[in-house]
């Protein structure tokens, strides 16, 4: 269907409710009224013909006089995308609808926007703040916020929570044994903090808490230029930090229309699969821990310290690279770069079947992953866990393939996947990435053309009135920017959609009567970067 | 202004030089040798520095070699408290309460530029502009993130540090004043 | 010939009861023995750990501690001072008593143990004529310690750890128990010098055909499952239960659980050697006089050191390769696969010697 027919076929639904958005936007844009978007949703959902199951990003936005909510949909059959606008009549007490009772991934980023704007979303089954506590004056992404929130060392009691007082609330406080996992526990990976119930080693339920790692990089981001603004994304993700320097560099390039010179591109593409492959490298070394194989870290770190040489020569840095800035890099390749890169391919094709030995073949592993922690293809949609994650439970859903970027359209590579949808595959299909992204740069390595590694850019960006919304695939999925600019130097509006944050989600729903051992498994193959759930 | 406080470790080992304390005894020093050379860190990371640490854990730069190998999950029985990342305002009272658990004696580095002064997000409405308006803080370790070379010899210089301090309470008086 | 330690010892008994009477000759001569065992206990503890630190820094593609002291021979030292003069902080809410008496029994356990190896010929604390028979009751007080530890510390992860050590060590005591029986039924005695000497002609592991062979691997795996040593460190579970049923143990009191871990460890590993390596008998093959004589010159407390820290390297091999189990594959693997294999193992032992099928 042609964006006009799916306008149209939108328009014709609920007349007089929906308009089209004349905004300057990447996709196609229809503003709704807030009473009439439960309906619309439900319809875009279970219509054969829209089929949007990909709720790709929800954000919240302060337009000044009224709050206003954007639901970013996608077809994984149909491929297209559609923006839904909606606003609140006022901003004392905004409410709208939920939509988490069409996409189960909608619960988390409706807490999210209720903590930054306040907006309450009716019928939403645990309506609680996510990343503030709950004694947090204010909600910081509205414009005139302004409240001063003294720093408060005294710890609170456990059952001064909402969410932990509705945990116990089924059987009693003292008969439910709550556990609590985090924020400091070796296995959350940073500071996530897990409540859990138990029924003796069976985790009953799952209760994700956030926030203790949140350092509002959206709303600094609305007092930074753009150039600035790459220096912060390499803090969110930053196993994958050059991937989402460029997601905001994509993203101020295709508002700007700049065109990237064909270096840059390449640079760019084999810097991100090298990435990739340090990420993957990290992942392998943590999930080992996890389960108790610790020689894993000292193995993969070795190899991965090899992709850090090459990143410092080049760009200076080790783990947040910040090489690129709008218009292309920074600054030109190492003359030494290609040598290492290849160096590095056939070490670590070489290492490869060694992990395979010491961990994949395992039987104690194999029965600790196999069949556990099972994600449907459905849910995985339905969630919206991308990137390796969702692959393994047979999503297509790579950016790479989906929505190519640089020149991944011209690289021959198989997007990996598997079916199963449980540790083990997840686990595995990062084993696979690792051997596509080296076939990637192997491909791209000795093609890298001549010529400039930067376009000429203004040294202050002033990215033209509208919204843009970029996606790039991280080693986690898919990250989204969604910029709304109006026309001055800083960004009106930034938002990330953190694959973290999606994936964090379906953990509940994974870990339901699985042991606790198979919780850290489960929360380990899921890979999270805790920056990056938090921002 | 006294001697005692200039709290750089050249300062601190020519006092103890000096002499301004005679009843030197060898078993303080003997102690302070081991509490210097077997640090065992807390693990305790909230983002990017964790990374380095385990850089700095693993095989290039072993830190195990100084005695800095058992990691503790447990702040029990945790010497070292590094503390690698922002802090925000919502962690600021678990960290505060892991350092409360640590049992004495315990040292606490700061390491990165978030830890320090809050770093790149000082201006951001939730972080905690530097751990030391909550946590007392011994070496001060800066970068972006910290390497990992940097991480050991911000270690190293805790441990000098260790070395010319007084382990038992005969040295106390002189400190306290 | 093989020194015999116990010419020396009676030397000692005979000048004392010279001097003193009886009974003092009793209380003096068990001063000894105690301080020689704790001697000897502390210096093993260090030795075992600085060994585990080096050897897992070299499966680890590392070098370990090597700044203090030559080659890190003093991190130990280190960690000790530093270890006897950390602050025991006692969180409120435990049970003050069973808290502090936990880390005790532990420690005694192993203790208890250690007391009754033949470390060579005449050299041991007490030679039992029960002496398996008492190992095995020693050995299973150990867990006792981490419970109470578990349990008292007011903590609802120590009380999971517990909770799965008790599991653990009381399923894994029956394959450890039954492979002691086979051994037992095969040597003829409980006696442990009786069992050493009994493979002057060659260790049981060769004599005993496929039932010794079965039986020595059987009681490799259980006995670190009982030492609660790594893949079946799960009461301890660093990655899922911060440090176990020791989470808020510290200074000295977590010392004690450490250094118990690694003697449980080597306690395996010397039984494991006397059953079914010869103790500190000398490799000898048949009526090969010549070689059995060059292998006599080797002492016997180097025959049995060798021994049981080869298979204490094997156990740190086990460790630091495999990933952990989780609780249902460990119970899996005792209840439906050690278990009958050691049962079925003890009766065609008994066949074999029925049938005197061995050498």
């Amino acid at each position: 269907m042609t964006d006009q027919a799916l306008l149209d076929k939108v328009l014709a639904f609920a007349p007089g409710k929906v308009a089209v958005e004349e905004y300057v936007n990447t996709y196609p844009a229809l503003r709704v009224e807030a009473d009439a978007l439960h309906d619309l949703a439900r319809f875009l959902k279970e219509n054969e013909e829209t089929d949007f199951d990909y709720l790709m990003c929800l954000s919240g936005v302060d337009w000044g006089a009224n709050l206003g909510v954007v639901y970013h949909l996608r077809s994984t059959r149909h491929g297209h995308v559609l923006v839904l606008k909606t606003q609140t009549p006022e901003r004392i007490t905004p409410t709208i609808d939920t939509i988490s009772d069409l996409w189960v991934g909608a619960e988390f980023h409706e807490r999210e926007v209720y903590d930054m704007f306040g907006i309450r979303f009716t019928n939403h089954p645990d309506m609680r703040r996510i990343f503030m506590s709950d004694k947090w004056m204010g909600f910081p992404l509205r414009k005139d916020y302004q409240a001063s929130n003294p720093l408060h060392l005294e710890t609170e009691g456990a059952y001064e929570d909402e969410g932990i007082r509705k945990l116990a609330s089924g059987k009693g406080k003292d008969e439910t044994f709550i556990i609590n996992f985090g924020p400091q526990h070796p296995s959350t990976h940073g500071v996530l903090r897990l409540v859990i119930t138990l029924e003796g080693e069976n985790v009953d339920q799952v209760q994700p808490h956030c926030g203790y790692i949140h350092r509002g990089i959206e709303k600094m981001c609305e007092h930074l230029t753009y150039q600035q603004i790459v220096h912060l994304t390499d803090r969110m993700d930053y196993l994958s930090a050059h991937i989402n320097n460029e997601a905001v560099c994509l993203c101020v390039e295709k508002a700007l229309q700049v065109e990237v010179p064909l270096r840059a591109q390449y640079i760019r593409t084999i810097m991100d699969e090298l990435t990739r492959v340090a990420s993957h490298l990290l992942f392998w070394t943590s999930f080992g821990m996890d389960l108790g194989a610790t020689t894993c870290f000292f193995y993969s770190m070795r190899e991965r310290d090899h992709i850090l040489d090459i990143f410092e020569e080049t760009c200076g840095a080790r783990l947040v690279l910040s090489y690129v800035c709008p218009g292309g890099v920074m600054y030109d390749l190492h003359p030494n770069f290609q040598r290492r890169v290849k160096d590095f391919i056939r070490e670590m094709r070489r290492r490869l079947p060694e992990y395979h030995r010491l961990l994949s073949g395992n039987v104690i592993f194999q029965g600790r992953s196999r069949n556990i922690g099972v994600l449907s293809h459905e849910n995985a949609v339905s969630f919206g866990v991308t990137g390796p994650s969702g692959r393994a439970s047979g999503w297509h859903c790579d950016v790479r393939k989906q929505d190519p970027y640089h020149v991944y359209s011209q690289v021959d590579f198989q997007e990996a996947i598997r079916t199963e949808g449980d540790v083990f595959a997840r686990y595995m299909l990062r084993m696979d990435e690792l051997e596509t992204s080296l076939n990637i740069i192997e491909q791209l390595i000795d093609q890298i053309p001549s010529g400039d590694y930067a376009a000429k850019m203004k040294p202050v960006i002033r990215v033209p009135e509208g919204e843009y919304y970029q996606r790039v695939e991280t080693a986690r999925g898919d990250l989204g920017v969604w910029l709304v600019s109006q026309g001055d130097k800083f960004p009106y509006r930034l938002k990330f959609r953190s694959p973290g944050f999606s994936t964090l989600a379906a953990l509940p729903h994974l870990c339901h009567g699985f042991k606790i051992a198979d919780l850290i498994a489960i929360s380990g193959s899921l890979d999270f970067v805790i920056p990056d759930i938090d921002r | 202004m006294m001697p005692t406080d200039f709290k750089d470790n050249e300062a601190l080992e020519q006092l103890r030089e000096s002499g301004t304390n005679v009843v030197l005894t060898t078993v303080s020093d003997l102690v302070s040798w081991g509490r210097a050379n077997s640090l065992w860190p807390l693990m305790f990371a909230t983002s990017c520095c964790g990374i380095e640490i385990m850089a700095a854990g693993a095989a290039r730069t072993d830190f195990s070699r100084f005695g800095i190998e058992v990691y503790r999950s447990s702040p029990r029985q945790a010497d070292l408290m590094v503390v690698a990342g922002t802090i925000v305002h919502k962690m600021a009272p678990v960290l505060k309460r892991l350092y409360d658990q640590m049992a004495d004696p315990k040292y606490v580095v700061a390491m990165g530029n978030c830890a320090i002064s809050g770093g790149p997000f000082r201006d951001s409405y939730h972080v905690v502009n530097g751990i030391e308006d909550i946590i007392p803080v011994d070496v001060y370790i800066p970068g972006c993130p910290v390497r990992p070379e940097a991480l050991l010899y911000g270690i190293m210089q805790l441990q000098r540090k260790i070395k010319v301090s007084y382990s038992l309470p005969l040295g106390k008086k002189e400190e306290d004043k | 010939m093989i020194y015999d330690f116990s010419k020396l010892t009676s030397s000692l008994d005979q000048l004392l009861l010279s001097v003193l009477p009886p009974f003092w000759v009793l209380l003096v001569e068990a001063l000894l023995v105690l301080i020689a065992g704790l001697a000897a206990f502390a210096v093993l503890g260090m030795i075992l750990v600085y060994m585990e630190r080096k050897v897992c820094a070299f499966f680890q593609v590392r070098l370990g501690p090597n700044r203090v002291g030559k080659w890190g021979t003093l991190q130990l030292i280190a960690d000790m001072l530093k270890l006897l003069t950390k602050e025991l902080v006692t969180p409120r809410g435990v049970d003050v008593l069973l808290y502090n008496v936990a880390p005790f029994i532990i420690i005694m356990a192993a203790f208890l143990s250690f007391g009754a190896l033949p470390f060579a010929r005449g050299l041991h604390a007490i030679d039992f004529n029960i002496g398996v028979f008492y190992l095995m009751a020693v050995s299973s007080l150990a867990v006792l310690g981490i419970l109470l530890g578990g349990w008292a510390s007011n903590n609802k992860y120590t009380v999971i750890g517990a909770m799965r050590s008790g599991a653990q060590v009381v399923s894994y005591e029956l394959s450890v128990g039954l492979t002691y029986i086979t051994m037992v039924a095969f040597a003829g005695t409980m006696q442990l010098s009786g069992i050493v000497e009994a493979q002057a002609d060659g260790w049981f592991l060769f004599k005993g055909h496929l039932p010794a062979l079965i039986a020595f691997v059987v009681f490799l795996i259980a006995s670190t499952a009982e030492a609660n040593r790594g893949p079946f460190d799960l009461a301890e579970a660093e990655s899922e239960l911060i440090a176990g049923y020791h989470t808020e143990y510290s200074g000295l009191r977590f010392a004690f659980f450490y250094l118990a871990e690694y003697l449980n460890m080597f306690i395996g590993a010397a039984i494991a050697a006397t059953l079914f390596l010869g103790g500190w008998m000398p490799l000898h093959i048949g009526s090969w006089e010549a070689f059995n004589a060059v292998m006599d010159f080797i002492p016997p407390i180097v025959w049995f050191f060798g021994k049981t820290f080869l298979l204490v390297w094997v156990t740190m091999w086990f460790k630091w390769t495999f990933p952990r189990l989780r609780i249902d594959q460990l119970l899996t693997l005792e209840w439906k696969y050690l278990m009958p294999v050691s049962f079925f193992n003890l009766l065609l032992m008994t066949v074999i010697i029925l049938l005197g099928w061995h050498f």
